[in-house]
């Protein structure tokens, strides 16, 4: 497939998918461009997952309309796949063969050549930093170097896009920070990165652009930044008083911020100078437990959304 | 029962071999391991269980009959006339008892020691390792012994137990049933991989299928003879043999003989190894 | 630390990938299995010289010195059973490898989920998993037709006609057992069931150890649906010429491919089904 064809290298027009009464994805419209790293931000459940699935070219829509480089997923599947990185959100690793048998074996159903394999396999064991791994099993490595080796099996085919399922779920920071890393560069690469996440950071780190995805539907749509800027302030503060005074502390403080969000355990404020906020709050008599002041986030924007937060 | 005048004779048994006291392996609740056996098999999936029964059942129509209608009338020990049926109907009981056996103290017992993690929690309670030995012993021992009572319930009306004497035939199937249940444990805690636990069957498959199950073993020259009779399901077989075709000696007590050894000696060594994984 | 040599979407013919996708999943079963070569010959093997050497030679003994049994066959009994042990052979080969290992691809590994997401397809899958099971097959019973010659069970002049009945048993039966555990969401000791009561009645019901015609009519049904059945009777008349109507050469092997087309006609829907979700 040229570079010259069309830069939208994915289209989704009123994309729907039922599981007999359940309507996992709702008519959802989006365009992902060639080169751009793009999100699905929503809580588990939300049809991330099920939309990425339809992206792959693996599961057929109920209705709606889908293009991914230009072709029609439910007859050129294989064509579309050819192009395509995976990486599950489970691995799915073979556990028995060692780490460049994974990406080797992998690599020959593209019908790739023994010999452009063999250099391959060593190339992206060097850019997954598990050259000294290579003879080890699959399941002898740790969670992270797991996850590595799904990416690096994904990249063996040198996708048009790679899709990246949860991509850091269940890893340790350090381990995603590596991950992150090793992502950007991708990026930099000219890889069109497809990500589904259900952590702000991640997303804020991650994509140029995204989607707010919940029920099924998309919630709202553009960069981290003009979300934020969008559904919430510039600054937030969080004051703690204690399960049952929160409630009613909140009367008090409404009208010194933009907006006030109580959640169970804590109230939200909502404001363009956090600092200024807190000491009025302080100043008032109140005295919270705990205070902290931060940058707005996508955690915010989804509260906003949905009044739910994403991470339970 | 039967059943539980054997457990607590090798309880005894194992009880006296030891010179300090067996507290310290022994709480007198292995009874609690049965409990929990019988809850476990009621979730199970039963047509497992029943399978294990029916396999005996369609050699002996398959050969028995099929192969009989080849072979004609064979002579046993006595001189007299026998038909090919009731001549492995015995064999296959004493197979159908260590089957029986075999599954519960093999293959259940791998899955609890390196999937469910269950003997580490009962050992952490005040159950020693001779009560988890002895209950799990116990849970295999009594599925033997309902498969060769099935296997009995099936040769009996078809006339292939031709003496009273066939009658000691459960107790003889519970005894070879107890032999293989407490050793099968005590083996299976060496074996880490389902690639090792197959290997099992390569034990079996053999013993089966030449310890005088469907042909005398005279039929092999002298030294795989000695091979043959060394083995337990040998042992067993003649064992039941004798009883069903009313051929009493002195000599079947040297079988009997054989499995009480098997049945302390497996206990002893079952409990040695669980104190060995999980006592240390 | 290296960076990636990367030209994306260059590295991959489409219509290459798309091409020898079966063949490519097959190479990699058959890679994976030559892991654990020795269990594969042992199980592929193991079973059947065993049956071979206590039923064969010891009830052979019995058999052959009752004159009653020996009119029935006209052959000797290791000559009779030889064929149908084949038979058993071929179709264990391909059972060990249609079951828990394909199984495997499905629900604990998923493995065939990774690899439906490269160019090869749902078919292709299932294509390549039977290809690699006939490979299975294929290799123990070449070497059990060795051990049969040595033991002159079989004339050396039948080995190749045999290799041909005893694989399409093994065809036959690897596409519905390919069709069954498709089906299995959860390994609840279905093929300890299977195992013990479809294949262990089709092996001991199927004339393989005696002339169907001696059992009971309504047991000979058994024989009648079962593969063993049809490659014995095949095997028997390539082997030593037992007397067999040309149209009844043509209902055996029709037979088996019969259950060649329906246990597809099951597999592929459900493969594809299946990794879709």
């Amino acid at each position: 497939m040229s570079q010259s064809a069309n830069d939208v290298v994915i289209q989704a027009k009123g994309l729907t998918k039922k599981y007999k009464d359940f309507v996992a994805v709702d008519g959802i419209d989006f365009e992902v461009k060639r080169g751009e790293s793009f999100g699905l931000l929503g809580p588990n459940g939300a049809g991330k997952s099920t939309t990425m699935k339809m992206i792959s070219s693996v599961s057929q829509r109920t209705s709606g309309e889908l293009k991914i480089l230009g072709k029609e997923p439910n007859t050129h599947g294989p064509e579309i796949r050819a192009h395509l990185g995976v990486v599950p959100q489970k691995d799915l690793l073979d556990r028995e063969l060692k780490v460049w048998e994974n990406i080797f074996t992998y690599g020959r159903y593209f019908g790739l050549s023994r010999k452009f394999l063999k250099g391959k396999v060593d190339e992206l064991l060097e850019f997954a930093q598990l050259t000294e791994k290579r003879n080890a099993k699959a399941d002898d490595l740790s969670g992270g170097m797991q996850r590595r080796l799904a990416i690096a099996r994904g990249l063996v085919n040198e996708p048009e896009i790679l899709l990246l399922d949860e991509p850091t779920t269940g890893l340790d920071p350090q381990a995603r920070h590596v991950l992150w890393d090793r992502l950007f560069r991708l990026k930099e690469q000219g890889v069109t990165l497809v990500i589904t996440t259900h952590y702000m950071d991640e997303a804020e780190q991650l994509c140029d652009r995204l989607i707010v995805m919940d029920n099924g539907k998309i919630m709202a749509e553009g960069s981290p930044a003009e979300l934020i800027k969008q559904y919430s302030s510039k600054e937030v503060v969080e004051v703690r008083f204690g399960t049952d005074k929160n409630e009613k502390t909140a009367e008090k403080l409404a009208g010194l911020a933009d907006r006030i969000e109580v959640l169970p355990d804590r109230i939200l404020l909502y404001t363009a100078k956090g600092e200024e906020l807190l000491a009025q709050i302080l100043e008032s008599g109140l005295h919270p437990v705990t205070s902290l002041v931060r940058r707005s986030s996508l955690e915010d924007v989804f509260l906003r959304l949905t009044g739910r937060t994403l991470v339970d | 029962m039967i059943t539980q005048a054997l457990v607590s004779q090798a309880v005894l048994i194992a009880e006296k071999r030891r010179n300090n006291p067996a507290a310290s392996v022994y709480s007198g609740r292995a009874r609690m391991m049965l409990e929990r056996g019988v809850y476990a098999a009621k979730s199970s999936n039963w047509l497992v269980i029943v399978s294990g029964f029916f396999e005996p059942v369609f050699y002996l129509l398959a050969f028995g009959f099929g192969i009989g209608q080849l072979i004609g009338n064979l002579t046993d020990g006595n001189g007299n006339p026998v038909t090919y049926a009731a001549f492995i109907a015995p064999a296959l009981l004493a197979t159908s008892a260590m089957n029986g056996a075999i599954y519960d103290s093999t293959w259940n017992v791998f899955f609890k020691l390196h999937f469910g993690k269950i003997y580490q929690v009962m050992l952490s309670s005040s159950l020693g390792p001779l009560d988890v030995a002895l209950g799990e012993i116990t849970w295999a021992l009594l599925r033997g012994l309902v498969y060769s009572l099935g296997f009995m319930a099936i040769v009996v009306p078809l006339g292939l137990i031709t003496d009273a004497w066939g009658l000691l035939a459960i107790p003889a199937a519970t005894l070879i049933a107890f032999g293989f249940a407490s050793f099968g444990m005590a083996i299976t805690s060496y074996f880490h991989s389902f690639q090792q636990m197959n290997w099992l069957n390569f034990f079996l498959l053999p013993m089966f299928l030449f310890s005088g199950t469907f042909f005398p073993v005279s039929v092999f020259p002298q030294w795989i003879q000695v091979i043959v009779q060394a083995l337990p399901l040998w042992q067993g077989v003649e064992l039941v043999r004798s009883l069903t075709l009313g051929i009493i000696h002195w000599g079947l007590l040297g079988h009997v003989a054989y499995f009480v050894v098997m049945i302390v000696g497996g206990m002893w060594f079952t409990t040695v190894r669980l104190r060995a994984l999980f006592m240390r | 630390m290296s960076d990636l040599n990367f030209k994306p979407g260059q590295a991959v013919d489409p219509q290459k990938a798309i091409r020898w996708g079966s063949l490519r999943v097959a190479e990699y079963r058959i890679y994976s299995m030559s892991k654990w070569m020795g269990s594969v010959i042992a199980y592929g093997l193991g079973n059947p010289v065993l049956y071979l050497v206590s039923i064969g030679l010891g009830i052979g003994a019995l058999v052959d010195a009752n004159s009653a049994g020996q009119s029935v066959l006209g052959v000797s009994y290791l000559q009779f059973v030889a064929p149908a042990l084949l038979a058993a052979a071929a179709i264990q080969g391909v059972m060990d490898e249609v079951t828990f290992p394909t199984m495997d691809g499905f629900i604990w590994d998923k493995l065939f989920y990774a690899i439906n997401a490269t160019s090869v397809s749902s078919y292709q899958i299932a294509n390549g998993v039977m290809l690699a099971a006939l490979a299975r097959g294929m290799f123990t019973v070449s070497l059990y037709l060795g051990v049969l010659v040595a033991f002159a069970a079989i004339p050396i002049s039948s080995v190749l006609p045999l290799l041909l009945s005893s694989m399409f048993a093994a065809w036959a039966w690897s596409t519905v057992m390919l069709a069954v555990t498709a089906r299995l969401e959860r390994d609840e000791g279905y093929f300890a069931i299977i195992g013990r009561f479809v294949i262990a009645p089709m092996f001991l019901f199927s004339g393989t150890f005696y002339p169907l015609q001696l059992m009971p009519i309504y047991l000979q049904p058994i024989g009648w649906i079962s593969p063993f059945w049809h490659s014995a009777e095949l095997g028997r008349t390539l082997s030593y010429g037992a007397a067999m109507e040309p149209a009844m050469f043509l209902v055996h092997i029709g037979y088996l491919l019969f259950l060649v087309v329906v246990g597809l006609a099951f597999a592929y829907p459900k493969f594809k089904q299946r990794l879709a979700k």
